[in-house]
């Protein structure tokens, strides 16, 4: 049985939500980089105020006070993980979250330093540090490459998506397989070199820098190239093999756009490979300086 | 292409009306579908008689499906009725009727029970159709079984007085008519008290039908009143099939408009002249309604679809602003008698009503209120003029800017959506988090194509719903199944057949057909221990080798729904790390503010 539909005509008012492009650098009128500064300003105060003897330490009140901050900013920091992949349906705004991190694990440097009194040595508590300013490099590695590519991707994409990019060499590879067809062997071994020697992404050094000297389609390129100019000197070059030339030129370009994207993307992404294995080994690092802190001291 | 009508064939060429414009087109063949029309000559030779002289008409019939003709019975699409379904119910009954069986109640007869339950008067159904019918004025044109129809998209109820019908702001498209009873509209959105009332026998909701915008104002019941809610489709049938409510319905439309954008203490009485002079004009998309530097005095309203304002500064046409449906345009030649300051053109094919300048000034004349009103609505339309004119001598490249995103945009398809996503690309790193945030927070199925779309000056328009003011989508479901909802959203309920008529009427291309994946095991157990895909869609290899065995799940139609009952607003946007995913209203957007947007 057919249910009464509901009264509608209710004006229900949309949940708050972002309107504006601002970034993640900029959110809130740069909220978190004002809280940071003041953070930062407050942990030089503390410890500027503070007069410990025999000399600045991680064991002072004030090195007490510093050190339990930053371990909890280190905690909630990596929380960053789990917030981007758990979709609740409350409302929160991960650019928020981003713009947080960013500015709180900066201001790290000062915290953390300050609670060292520049005491360093060869110790698991020096290594939680080391640690800590590799993450946080790593991050900053990060800020520049999210500031920068962007842009450039997008560029580069012109309104071209990655399966349609790889689906335009594959386009071309088919063409190239025809044309072949009918060249003698020596012409046609050289056409396979595109065709079988060509890797659009390569390993994973030649997709950080977008280079691969030695990629088939280049060679294929330049030998074809090279007997079309001996044959253009004599007389007239061979059709068949401009075609070619004209096709592995086009592929060519395609491969560095292609190129250029996955370069890019891998740049966004490989950081990430470092920035969070390294997070995983501060946190066992900084548990055991606190552990050690407390058994043994 | 949809809703594209045929405007001239030439020798191997054709010439479309199309919704963004004319297109020409290489055509050495064409095949055409006929037989959408009743085949009129045979059935009339029959000794049929059809309803009206209309190409499109219907056989006249009785209650048991039998035509003026005795002895002859019509059923389905002949009758008006193009469903499977319903042609095989009507088969069925009309054999059963032949059969003597006069007893029969058709297969919609508990449905239309339960929809007239709760109301007073104990009324039986077949007295119910005939009272709405004889009460609404609308509706008078029809017959027994089209109310029948009718009433099956329809819902007649009860309000007590004091009632909220509907409010400012809410969404809705549906039609109300009013069989007894009284309603009162507020026409203030400050003062409640201040009222207009609208009596038995009238129709109200229709700028929301035809504009397919927001309600305008507030509606009370204003005494115990008996009203049928008709829903959108049921009302675009309606006035396709009876001419009659077709004219009332604009009438009304135009009286109505009037009354809500120059509020200030206007009556219907005083519109009478203005109303007479009014004309509904349907505008291509580009075409130009005033033409900066012309003389002219004409006022626009816009009814549906939207406009963009032009002004030529050093020769480029430079956009100023966007006028969506319920607002209007040609306002300063009245008031100032100046020329034309600025060309006003049709973002998509929209309709429009003409009203003659002289008529208006007339009644301007008799209402000094309304200048003073209309002087305010102007001086920030003078305002947004000179500031663009302003930023144009100090930095021209801004504003060039300003004009090619905002040209770009309505290219895409933003002037008729009502809420859009849109990427800024100097701040996106193609993290996809916005696709695993829709897939994971909608049965695994992710409704956004965040890198397919168009691009410019780093802006990109990405494949997701744009929630159309009039959804293209829903010009053709069999089920009904598409519906806008409370917050606007335009969403596909669970009735989908999967027939995929939806995907193919998209012009944008954001309706998918797909089955629910398995459920995923839980985050942590990917996090831990690798189980599992991990957050977004599955990928089809996955989804292939967890589906339960032996159950084919079927495909249906899915879109966004943007996130509607989840207290965060949209995902995509809530999940983007870095800022780059928003997604507004084109006023919103379409503003001054997008100035700065060009100035970085």
């Amino acid at each position: 049985m057919a249910t009464k539909a509901p009264r509608t005509g209710r004006a229900i008012v949309r949940a708050p939500r972002e309107t504006t492009h601002e970034g993640f650098l900029t959110h809130a009128k740069s909220r978190w980089l004002k809280i940071a500064l003041g953070l930062c300003a407050l942990a030089i105060a503390v410890y500027a105020l503070t007069d410990p003897l025999p000399r600045p330490n991680g064991g002072t009140f004030a090195g007490y006070l510093l050190g339990t901050v930053g371990a909890l900013l280190i905690v909630w920091l990596s929380m960053i993980g789990l917030r981007k992949r758990i979709i609740t349906s409350k409302p929160y705004s991960l650019k928020a979250w981003t713009s947080a991190h960013v500015y709180l694990g900066l201001s790290l440097i000062v915290i953390g330093t300050l609670h060292t009194g520049f005491q360093l040595g060869w110790n698991v508590h020096t290594l939680a540090y080391v640690l800590m300013m590799f993450v946080i490099i790593s991050g900053i590695y990060g800020i520049v490459v999210y500031a920068r590519l962007p842009e450039q991707l997008s560029a580069n994409r012109n309104e071209a998506t990655q399966p349609q990019m790889l689906e335009a060499i594959r386009a071309l590879d088919r063409q190239l397989d025809t044309a072949a067809q009918p060249l003698g062997k020596n012409e046609a071994d050289i056409v396979r070199l595109s065709l079988e020697e060509c890797d659009v992404g390569g390993n994973l050094w030649q997709r950080l820098t977008g280079r691969q000297p030695n990629c088939g389609n280049k060679r294929a390129r330049d030998a074809i190239q090279a007997i079309v100019n001996t044959q253009m000197r004599t007389g007239k070059p061979d059709a068949r093999l401009t075609q070619i030339l004209f096709l592995l030129e086009r592929k060519d370009a395609a491969l560095a756009q292609a190129r250029r994207h996955i370069r890019m993307k891998t740049q966004l992404e490989l950081w990430l490979y470092i920035h969070v294995p390294a997070t995983f080994a501060l946190l066992a690092a900084l548990t055991a300086h606190i552990l050690s802190v407390f058994l043994y001291w | 292409m949809t809703e594209t009508t045929t405007r001239e064939i030439e020798p191997q060429w054709v010439v479309l009306d199309t919704r963004d414009g004319e297109v020409r087109a290489r055509c050495d063949r064409m095949i055409a579908r006929m037989g959408s029309a009743p085949p009129r000559g045979f059935v009339e030779a029959c000794g049929v008689e059809f309803a009206s002289n209309d190409r499109l008409a219907f056989p006249k019939l009785s209650a048991v499906f039998e035509s003026t003709a005795p002895g002859i019975f019509v059923v389905g699409a002949l009758a008006g009725y193009p469903l499977i379904k319903h042609c095989m119910n009507q088969g069925h009954d009309v054999v059963e009727f032949i059969n003597g069986n006069t007893d029969l109640k058709p297969a919609d007869e508990p449905i239309l029970e339960a929809k007239f339950r709760g109301l007073p008067g104990g009324r039986s159904v077949a007295e119910w159709l005939e009272y709405l019918r004889s009460n609404v004025s609308i509706l008078e044109g029809m017959s027994a079984l089209q109310m029948r129809e009718f009433m099956l998209d329809s819902e007649a109820r009860l309000y007590r007085a004091g009632e909220v019908i509907f409010e400012r702001n809410a969404p809705g498209s549906s039609l109300f008519g009013i069989a007894d009873g009284e309603v009162r509209v507020e026409i203030n959105p400050t003062d409640p008290w201040i009222t207009v009332p609208i009596g038995k026998g009238k129709i109200f909701g229709e700028v929301g039908l035809i504009s397919g915008r927001r309600r305008g104002a507030t509606i009370r019941a204003g005494t115990d009143c008996i009203l049928v809610e008709i829903s959108r489709s049921a009302a675009l049938k309606l006035m396709s099939a009876v001419p009659a409510a077709q004219r009332e319905v604009t009438r009304t439309t135009t009286e109505r408009s009037l009354l809500q954008i120059f509020k200030s203490g206007l009556t219907p009485e005083d519109l009478t002249d203005v109303i007479a002079s009014a004309k509904v004009e349907t505008i291509r998309a580009g075409q130009a309604i005033i033409k900066e530097g012309e003389t002219g005095d004409d006022i626009f309203i816009i009814r549906s679809g939207s406009m963009i304002v032009e002004k030529s500064i050093g020769g480029k046409p430079v956009f100023l602003s966007y006028v969506p449906a319920g607002s209007y345009v040609g306002e300063m030649s009245v008031i100032d008698g100046g020329p034309r300051t600025a060309t006003v053109r049709a973002a998509v094919k929209s309709d429009v009503i003409k009203l003659s300048g002289e008529s208006f000034r007339a009644l301007l004349d008799a209402k000094p209120g309304l200048t003073a009103r209309l002087r305010e609505d102007m001086s920030s339309r003078t305002q947004l003029n000179t500031f663009i004119e302003s930023k144009k001598d100090s930095f021209g490249g801004v504003v060039e800017m300003y004009s090619g995103i905002a040209n770009f945009l309505l290219d895409n398809g933003v002037g008729e959506a009502t809420d859009v996503l849109l990427i800024d690309e100097k701040l996106c790193v193609g993290c996809d988090n916005c696709e695993k945030a829709c897939a994971d927070s909608h049965d695994g199925l992710s409704r956004l194509d965040r890198e397919a779309g168009r691009t410019y000056a780093h802006l990109h328009v990405p494949t997701s719903c744009r929630h159309c003011e009039h959804p293209h989508c829903m010009a053709d479901c069999p089920p009904n199944a598409i519906h806008r909802g409370s917050t606007g959203e335009v969403y596909i309920d669970e009735t989908c057949i999967g027939c995929g008529n939806c995907q193919r009427n998209c012009p944008y291309g954001v309706i998918r057909m797909d089955k629910v994946p398995p459920k995923k095991p839980w985050l942590i157990n990917w996090l831990l221990f690798g189980q599992g895909p991990g957050p977004g869609e599955p990928d089809k290899k996955w989804s292939y080798k967890h589906a339960k065995k032996g159950v084919e799940a079927p495909k249906k139609a899915i879109k966004c729904d943007m996130c509607t009952g989840q207290s965060g607003g949209p995902a995509c946007v809530r999940a983007c790390p870095t800022g780059a995913a928003i997604r507004v209203s084109p006023e919103q957007f379409l503003s001054v503010s997008l100035i700065d947007r060009g100035g970085e």
